[in-house]
């Protein structure tokens, strides 16, 4: 559902990026882009006429164009997965832990992609990209985006780099649903399809959250009906306050008991009033706003609605595994036992289907305390069930 | 490939090359690796273990986490040719469920078992007075895993009295072996017992 928030210390977030690389690091990376100006016909009736695609990339391609890996972000993710770029950046990429050489998704045997979403806002065309049609910034006229659109993007860009066939693709949360979309749509374009803290379709707990985070955002007198960009403002508070919800269902109530239980900021005595008491509202507020600073609004609320619209089940009278009668990808399926957001039981949906289908799956049920955020955090397990069935993939495709 | 474990041969022995199966408790997935490799087999371990996951993992076997003891309801009726369960039944908490399920899940299914009526355990209880400890069952009685053990005698009155037909059985000595006596004394000579049974109407036992 997002990324690379984890519970930092005040230390941490203060530190700078260490002057020698870390071992294990992709080191320092340039993002790249690439404008694809042929309009895309999107699942909603609409076109995009034109967008770009911020991508980085780490490792090499081979000659046989055998070993890459697409990386899918979630929600809030984007195109920098790991690595540096530059001296000033105090935390590398979201999912540095698993990405690097040696590391569980290993560039120095894969050659990994990974492309910031459209209707993001983070390089990728989206809502506060210009509109050629007005020359101000598309705000809520953005058309609708949906995890289908993104596969095609995602295809576009595989072409252009000359990638006919990704060894595996891989995601977290929302991206765990562009990889089931992967399996689905272009099944002959990946041999791995790597489904982690995913779920086959929201549930009405799930599309509850995020209604309250959009109307969070849209109800905030600075919002202007999304035409914020003009108006030289942002709906701070909106936004910030989406995010602290998004923030408690990532987390577990273990989690969260553990890291600040019913401390005090400073453990000072109770102010009787309604500034910050406790370390956890501390912290929520630092993740809203830190969040509204490198955060979009409205890609927000565009990213949240194609959560809510996923489910290639509805086609098929709910049944998922007709749904992936196209796939042919081997699969591994990842959940984590304290991820309330998107369950283990979500994760077991979509390997019952699998299974349904005579797909090959495997499935690991990773113990974890921290919630949905477990996916972006080396839990030993996780890393070795990841790595593990990677360097079988890459044996199998000469990487 | 490394040779299987004589009962794994057997098991291996009696599934249908190109056929799909469900090996519950898998294990580090030898007999699946196995008979993927040298029969075409397809189909899915299941491992609650993490080590064993991965071991799995490692060696290209599809495996599904999940506790035994949570039931089979995930896969469908019928919908593979074998259900296996390796050494398994005595360590679950609802054998009888567990082997029904199996029998829903699979055409056939292959069950092995160590035998509580083999007289090594039998001299231990009866004589020593002692808990069984044997090779088959190595655990100290507070410690071990298996919480259900029985007889082949036991297993086999389990079958009739809920419509199990035994297609085929072995039994096998400590040294994991056939001999004249296991075959006239499997439940005094069987350290190991194993069956192929399935759901039909009962053929009549056909003793290896």
């Amino acid at each position: 559902m997002q990324d690379g928030i984890r519970l930092v210390t005040p230390q941490l977030i203060k530190s700078a990026m260490p002057v020698e690389i870390p071992e294990h690091s992709v080191g320092l990376v340039t993002p790249r882009s690439v404008t694809f100006n042929a309009p895309l016909l999107l699942e909603c009736g609409r076109t995009l006429p034109a967008y770009t695609l911020a991508y980085e990339c780490y490792g090499a391609l081979n000659a046989a164009r055998s070993n890459a890996i697409l990386l899918c972000h979630a929600l809030s993710g984007d195109h920098h997965a790991a690595g540096y770029h530059g001296p000033e950046e105090r935390k590398p990429g979201w999912w540095d832990h698993l990405v690097g050489p040696g590391k569980a998704i290993d560039t120095s045997l894969f050659f990994v992609v990974c492309a910031n979403l459209v209707g993001s806002c983070k390089g990728s065309t989206g809502p506060a990209s210009i509109n050629p049609e007005t020359g101000t910034p598309w705000g809520l006229d953005f058309p609708m985006v949906t995890v289908r659109d993104w596969v095609q993007t995602q295809a576009q860009l595989a072409d252009h780099l000359g990638i006919d066939c990704w060894a595996a693709v891989v995601g977290g949360s929302l991206g765990g649903m562009q990889v089931m979309q992967w399996a689905m749509d272009l099944p002959h374009r990946l041999r791995h399809a790597v489904v982690i803290a995913a779920a086959p379709r929201l549930t009405a707990q799930n599309i509850a959250f995020n209604e309250v985070a959009r109307q969070a955002i849209m109800t905030d007198p600075d919002f202007h009906g999304g035409r914020y960009y003009a108006q030289d403002t942002k709906p701070r508070r909106g936004l910030s306050l989406a995010r602290m919800i998004g923030h408690i269902t990532y987390l577990s109530d273990d989690a969260m008991r553990k890291k600040f239980g019913r401390d005090t900021r400073g453990g000072k005595a109770f102010s009787f009033g309604f500034d910050v008491d406790f370390e956890v509202e501390s912290y929520l507020r630092h993740q809203g706003s830190s969040f509204v600073e490198r955060f979009d609004a409205n890609s927000y609320l565009y990213i949240t609605k194609a959560l809510d619209y996923f489910d290639p089940a509805a086609a098929y009278e709910g049944n998922l595994a007709a749904a992936f009668a196209p796939a042919t990808a081997q699969f591994l399926v990842i959940s984590f036992t304290s991820d309330w957001r998107f369950s283990p039981a979500r994760s077991r949906e979509i390997v019952q289907a699998l299974y349904t289908r005579n797909l090959e799956v495997t499935y690991a049920e990773i113990t974890s305390h921290q919630g949905h955020d477990s996916f972006l955090l080396p839990i030993p397990q996780y890393v070795e069930v990841l790595g593990t069935y990677l360097t079988r993939v890459a044996a199998e495709v000469g990487a | 490939m490394s040779a299987l474990r004589p009962d794994l041969a057997i098991i291996a022995g009696w599934i249908r090359p190109g056929s799909r199966i469900l090996d519950l408790g898998c294990g580090e997935g030898d007999l699946l690796a196995y008979l993927r490799a040298q029969h075409g087999v397809s189909g899915y371990g299941v491992e609650i273990d993490e080590a064993r996951v991965v071991a799995a993992i490692r060696r290209g076997v599809p495996v599904i986490q999940q506790d035994l003891d949570g039931g089979l309801r995930n896969f469908g009726d019928q919908s593979v040719d074998t259900v296996v369960l390796s050494l398994t039944l005595q360590a679950s908490k609802f054998p009888l469920d567990l082997l029904l399920e199996m029998l829903r899940v699979g055409r056939e299914v292959i069950v092995t078992f160590p035998n509580m009526g083999h007289w090594h355990a039998r001299w231990q209880l009866a004589v020593q007075g002692r808990m069984p400890v044997t090779d088959a069952l190595p655990h100290a009685w507070y410690d071990t895993p298996n919480i259900h053990l029985c007889t082949i005698r036991d297993f086999e009155s389990l079958c009739r009295e809920n419509g199990v037909a035994v297609h085929q059985r072995v039994v096998l000595n400590d040294q994991r072996r056939q001999t004249w006596l296991n075959r006239l004394l499997p439940n005094l000579f069987g350290e190991v017992a194993l069956y192929r049974c399935a759901r039909v109407t009962a053929s009549p036992l056909r003793e290896e």
